[in-house]
């Protein structure tokens, strides 16, 4: 915890990745994860209790190893979203917010995750599960329930744990930023229209800056 | 030419996203550029490119960076920073994410530029937790970069030091207003602040700061290369350059488009191939729920800051969402409405008290047993919300709702005549066969 608090000009800085790394530990923030921060940043617990739970990433019961989070936010609920939360449920015999008994898969209904493109949206332990169906639902939480799951659509080549995950948010890199695809196909769609059809931005006379933009040594 | 890859010219390099594939698409070439330059005359170009925010409001970028008091004395002699809002979340913007997914490094090219332009040594990207594997590649080109000489001590010989850390936020939309995020980066709840004082004097620590989105710094360095002019060639009178519009929906090819700022939304579904077969467009957002809904009507209305203003609603993130007919509006605005409920920091009366109540609203109106009174009571409370909350949450939670009656009454009164909502569900999913509703 103190290496994280030394990246900050000022100490309390380091409270939400703090509570990242607490919950990296636990699967939750526990009542003795919000202790330690606050003994570590000189604050009550009361003051640390209340930044945890205002964010909604901060759990206050453990999340399953494999914390599915399914995007009902309008567009994604349209197109499918709102069917596909019905069908986990019911299949993992569970309701929003519950973990299945063995501890394995805990599922929560998510806002818009900032895939759009790729509707409907599922996110395991914050990984992308870009463009679901009924079927590849019913195949990524079998895979969760079984502790095989498949690996993201964009994302590492395996996906980690609840757990892992949340030690990255704490700023603690895990090496796999150079695994999975650098883009999916509906991110490169403009690119490849403006291909087909020539387009491309004005050549840039690279010798002239600006009027204004006088050097240095001018 | 209709489209104009700059940001997103090299994505589909398999490595984009490396520091190799950057460097050799003449990646970190801008920053020596810019050092050798006087911080102001970086900052004035970017005034004359007339580079304007492209995280929602517009605000020209150049222009904050004027704002940052310099010299020794009061404000300026504290310690500068630079914030970049990555924290993406406003419904339907999508942007930002596979951006930084696939070139990272653009973005800390620009977060070294303009942090040498408002004189600031200390930089944060403020990024959303639920998107990990783009921190993780947020991370590794943060660390890239310092070892390669473009952040640390003395960048390039300049004398010019930067650190650059990258947060991850915790699950909260509000932080995405830029003074909610600097009191969640200060280790507090994510509630907006007064406004004056403006972060630009008062930000992070109290100290000066610019908060600025992600594709607004990462344009920076194509700026520094192409030279304003360059850049002012795209784009229309007012807004000027290329930016992203996200394209997403019932549409056939969703995704990203860049092209410059004035393309109209009939264009992009002209070219990208229009709605899913067999349907037609109903309505739309131009940039994320907290813009006014928009309809076919609108569909040559040019997509910059004043050609959406000027048709009652607002660029925002151009996050165009485009629903078709299978699409009940009661239902799509009802579950923003949850959102902004669920949202709402709680810190001011009229967006907390009004959101939940709204919602419990339109719940019955969708459920079938609302009465007429109700949609008066609904565009009531929008008034007492709009321009009477802390920040923009409020206002933005107004808008499904007031353009949505106004744009179709009649079905919101469908749903009371007819005991309930007259939409099949199925038929609005990406999995259903089943054709137009009879």
């Amino acid at each position: 915890m103190r290496e994280i608090i030394a990246r900050y000009p000022k100490p309390r800085s380091a409270l939400l990745p703090m509570l990242h790394l607490a919950q990296s530990e636990e699967g939750f923030v526990s009542p003795e994860g919000i202790a330690m921060c606050a003994e570590e940043l000189g604050l009550t617990k009361a003051e640390v209790g209340a930044v945890a739970t205002f964010y909604t990433m901060y759990r206050r019961r453990p999340a399953g190893e494999y914390h599915v989070g399914i995007c009902t936010n309008t567009l994604c609920a349209v197109l499918g979203g709102d069917e596909l939360m019905a069908r986990a449920k019911e299949h993992l015999g569970i309701g929003n917010n519950e973990t299945t008994p063995d501890g394995r898969v805990s599922l929560e209904h998510v806002e818009c995750n900032a895939a759009c493109d790729y509707a409907p949206v599922v996110m395991v332990n914050w990984e992308f599960f870009d463009d679901q169906t009924p079927e590849s639902l019913r195949e990524l939480l079998d895979g969760c329930l079984a502790g095989t799951p498949p690996a993201p659509t964009r994302g590492p080549s395996t996906l980690c744990t609840f757990k892992q995950a949340s030690r990255v948010l704490a700023g603690f890199p895990d090496g796999r930023a150079g695994e999975g695809v650098q883009a999916g196909p509906a991110t490169l769609a403009g690119l490849e229209l403006a291909k087909q059809r020539g387009d491309s931005a004005p050549a840039m006379t690279t010798t002239t800056t600006t009027q204004s933009a006088t050097s240095k040594d001018a | 030419m209709v489209f104009t890859p700059v940001l997103s010219r090299h994505w589909d390099d398999a490595d984009s996203f490396t520091i190799d594939s950057y460097t050799r698409h003449d990646g970190y070439t801008a920053l020596p550029r810019a050092l050798a330059m006087e911080p102001d005359a970086v900052i004035a170009l970017v005034k004359e490119a007339g580079l304007r925010g492209r995280g929602g409001a517009g605000f020209p970028t150049g222009m904050k960076w004027g704002f940052i008091p310099q010299g020794d004395e009061g404000q300026g002699a504290k310690p500068h920073y630079l914030v970049v809002n990555a924290d993406e979340s406003e419904p339907g913007t999508c942007k930002d994410t596979p951006f930084l997914m696939a070139n990272p490094h653009a973005l800390v090219e620009g977060v070294a530029i303009a942090s040498y332009a408002i004189r600031s040594s200390f930089a944060v990207i403020y990024v959303r937790g639920e998107i990990v594997h783009v921190i993780r590649r947020l991370q590794q080109a943060v660390l890239d970069a310092y070892a390669a000489g473009h952040l640390g001590k003395d960048i390039h010989g300049s004398g010019f030091d930067l650190d650059v850390v990258v947060h991850s936020g915790s699950g909260a939309y509000i932080c995405g207003e830029e003074t909610a995020l600097l009191d969640s980066l200060e280790g507090y709840r994510g509630q907006p602040r007064l406004r004056p004082p403006f972060p630009a004097t008062h930000g992070l620590y109290a100290s000066p700061t610019v908060v600025n989105n992600v594709e607004s710094i990462a344009s920076v360095p194509a700026i520094v290369l192409g030279g304003a002019q360059w850049f002012s060639s795209m784009g229309t009178e007012k807004s000027k350059g290329f930016t992203l519009y996200s394209l997403s929906g019932h549409v056939k090819n969703p995704g990203q488009y860049e092209a410059p700022l004035g393309i109209t939304l009939r264009q992009l579904l002209d070219l990208s191939g229009g709605m899913r077969e067999g349907h037609t467009l109903k309505f739309w957002t131009p940039g994320g729920s907290s813009t006014p809904l928009l309809t076919e009507e609108h569909l040559d209305v040019p997509l910059d800051y004043e050609g959406v203003a000027a048709a009652g609603s607002m660029l925002g993130t151009k996050a165009l969402q485009c629903f078709d007919e299978t699409t009940c509006v009661v239902r799509a605005v009802l579950r923003w409405t949850e959102f902004y409920a669920h949202e709402s920091c709680g810190k001011c009366t009229p967006c907390r008290e009004g959101t939940y109540w709204m919602v419990q609203v339109l719940q019955r109106l969708e459920a079938g047993t609302g009465t007429e009174e109700d949609i008066a009571t609904l565009l009531d409370t929008c008034d007492n919300i709009f321009g009477r909350s802390f920040c923009a949450l409020g206002d933005g939670a107004t808008s499904p709702i007031v353009s949505g009656v106004q744009l179709f009454r009649e079905e919101f009164l469908a749903h009371i005549t007819g005991a309930g909502c007259p939409f099949d569900p199925v038929a609005s999913t990406v999995f259903s066969t089943a054709g137009t509703p009879a």
